[in-house]
């Protein structure tokens, strides 16, 4: 897509990658909030994240042709599929549950790597291509300049996906069994909501997040080999740098990062493989006690 | 009399272990010698996690990121500067000690779960990083054709395997044996008493971070010099050989060696090396599949494992000084009351 743009005979330099970073951020974000769910509410680091968001972007290269309703289509699938998947990790991670993280991040990676395998066994070790609908193949003008039309309908669908995602957490029942878990696991167990039903409806809504980022998001970040890496590194980027207060914590982190690998790219190829590092760097010395005092507490 | 036999018994074991890879490499062929080599190497990084995840209590999921940062700078001195493998050693003992510094704000304060998952990150970012900085690293392609390493100035240079897959065990038995004597020093000593009861040693007046923050770079010097092994064991590098899955399979090994063992690091992380190359070998298309079954059932078989290991593996290898005592024994309850 940055081809398209590349294209054009009048291209400002910094509008069409800062429009980049929006799309690739709130991809990130949607892709990232699945795993800060995981992580605060349940406390388990899901190394599987990343698969999640594969089998979805796998789903849309199988069954994208071009039309609307196979989008609607994939985008269920892959939804129940990566949301099934949460609810098998549940069940994988319930005998360990009393044990401790490390047992539960191995378990996940283990999860990940038999996974990863899979996929390449189905669907082959080549990258699938993945066609959007014929309507959104095009570009359009942003401010005088070519934009692909699927970036520009995939950052309103996204920013749609997060409202929609804060106004769960913030107003349904639902979500204030999650923020309460987050608050005091213990408690909550208290009053009668089984662990382990916590565990297996967060995965879930972790996995339909990261399913929905996976078909929604082929097109950007597609399916392939190491995209399940590349979206675990990025979530796991937007946890370090947003922590696990707030939503709108984890939405900046996630934008910061589109910023960093679109924008910052173009304003500073030389620096490019460091920015990430330099920017988990800075926040954490900035408030690297107060993070972790937050995080002990969560 | 028989106490004192049981507790002879690791000892023995580790010299007969040590004879055995001695004269190894004149039992088997040519490229087992080459994968025994890099297996070290890779185990003496498994120390370093064991030292980092058992000892100081800061489970990491990175050390490949010192590992990574010492290899490169060994096959960059090893191919532009000098071919003595003291001084390569030391190069690439003192890179991974300054990444592990350079990321000590990032991971000192923060603990458990925590730890994982922000040097999970400082790892995948070293790989990236290796991987798009051309100039040094050679990108995705990697470094290739370090000369053969001379061990010390005059001595003539390590031309086969065999004599590369020795000077990689004199290196990692010193190092071993180094890291086993600082242990038992008054270090090892508050570095483990921290990860039992931080609490309690901060009211005592000990800097816990500056402890930790020791032992982070110290397990950073040692992941520096198994990556100067690395090099001279296999000659070419690539960013292939730091990715994420080996973080996690060095963690699976030092998780059934015990965790805080240094013998059952060596061990642990050597058979999980051992097994995923063997798979690799026989099954190539399905090997990952098989290696994720066995990492799901390696975590079923440690149930709630690691803890109740630590506490049965710890008193043979580690005859533990006086004060420790009482806090190896109540370090669960420790916990909890933690909490």
């Amino acid at each position: 897509m940055i081809a398209v743009a590349a294209g054009t005979n009048r291209i400002d330099p910094y509008l069409i990658p800062a429009l980049d970073g929006v799309a690739y951020g709130l991809l990130v974000f949607v892709a990232a909030s699945g795993l800060v769910f995981c992580f605060g509410v349940a406390n388990i680091l899901n190394l599987a994240h990343g698969l999640l968001y594969a089998i979805g972007g796998y789903t849309a290269a199988a069954l994208l042709d071009g039309g609307w309703a196979s989008l609607a289509l994939a985008l269920a699938v892959g939804v129940l599929a990566a949301a099934a998947a949460g609810v098998l990790l549940a069940g994988l991670l319930t005998p360990v549950a009393t044990g401790n993280h490390l047992s539960q991040a191995l378990l996940t990676f283990g999860v990940a790597l038999a996974g990863g395998s899979l996929l390449v066994a189905g669907f082959g070790p080549d990258n699938p291509q993945v066609q959007v609908p014929a309507a959104l193949e095009g570009s359009v003008m942003v401010a005088g300049h070519r934009y692909a039309a699927y970036r520009l309908v995939f950052i309103v669908v996204a920013a749609v996906l997060a409202a929609a995602l804060y106004l769960v957490v913030r107003r349904t029942r639902a979500g204030m069994l999650v923020r309460a878990a987050v608050d005091d696991p213990e408690m909550v167990a208290c009053l009668g909501v089984s662990p382990a039903r916590i565990r297996a409806g967060v995965l879930a809504a972790a996995g339909a997040l990261a399913g929905a980022a996976g078909v929604l998001g082929a097109p950007i970040i597609g399916p392939g080999t190491g995209t399940a890496d590349t979206v675990l590194l990025l979530s796991l980027v937007v946890v370090v740098l947003g922590g696990l207060g707030s939503m709108a914590g984890t939405l900046l982190a996630a934008l910061a990062i589109g910023e960093i690998q679109t924008l910052g790219v173009a304003l500073l190829p030389s620096a490019a493989p460091f920015l990430l590092f330099a920017a988990m760097a800075a926040v954490l010395a900035v408030r690297a006690r107060g993070l972790a005092g937050r995080w002990r507490a969560a | 009399m028989r106490g004192e036999v049981i507790r002879r018994v690791p000892g023995g074991i580790a010299a007969l272990v040590l004879v055995g890879l001695v004269v190894a490499p004149w039992v088997v062929d040519d490229y087992t010698t080459a994968i025994l080599a890099r297996t070290l190497a890779l185990a003496l990084v498994g120390v370093s996690v064991a030292l980092l995840t058992g000892v100081a209590g800061m489970p990491t999921l990175g050390q490949t990121a010192p590992y990574a940062a010492g290899a490169y700078a060994c096959a960059v001195v090893g191919s532009r500067v000098s071919d003595i493998g003291v001084v390569q050693l030391v190069v690439a003992a003192a890179a991974g000690a300054l990444l592990a510094a350079l990321t000590v704000p990032l991971v000192v304060h923060a603990r458990g779960v925590i730890v994982l998952m922000i040097t999970l990150a400082i790892g995948e970012l070293v790989v990236i990083v290796l991987g798009r900085w051309r100039s040094v690293t050679g990108g995705t392609d990697g470094l290739a054709g370090i000369p053969p390493v001379r061990p010390f100035w005059g001595l003539p240079a390590l031309a086969n395997d065999q004599a590369r897959y020795l000077y990689a065990l004199v290196v990692v038995a010193m190092l071993v044996g180094a890291v086993l004597v600082l242990l038992r020093t008054r270090a090892g000593l508050v570095l483990r008493a921290g990860r039992d009861d931080e609490t309690r040693l901060r009211a005592s007046g000990h800097r816990v971070a500056l402890h930790l923050s020791g032992a982070h770079i110290a397990a950073g010097a040692i992941a520096g010099a198994a990556g100067s092994l690395l090099v001279v064991a296999q000659q070419y590098i690539s960013p292939a050989d730091f990715g994420f899955d080996t973080s996690a399979l060095l963690l699976l090994g030092v998780v059934i060696g015990g965790t805080a063992s240094v013998g059952g690091a060596l061990v642990g992380a050597a058979l999980v090396i051992a097994v995923r190359d063997w798979l690799f070998g026989v099954l190539p298309g399905h090997a990952p599949l098989v290696l994720g079954a066995l990492f799901v059932a390696t975590v079923y078989l440690l149930p709630t494992g690691v803890n109740r290991a630590r506490g049965r593996l710890r008193p043979p290898n580690a005859p533990a000084p006086q004060p420790d005592q009482p806090a190896a024994h109540d370090q669960t309850t420790v916990a909890e009351l933690h909490r």
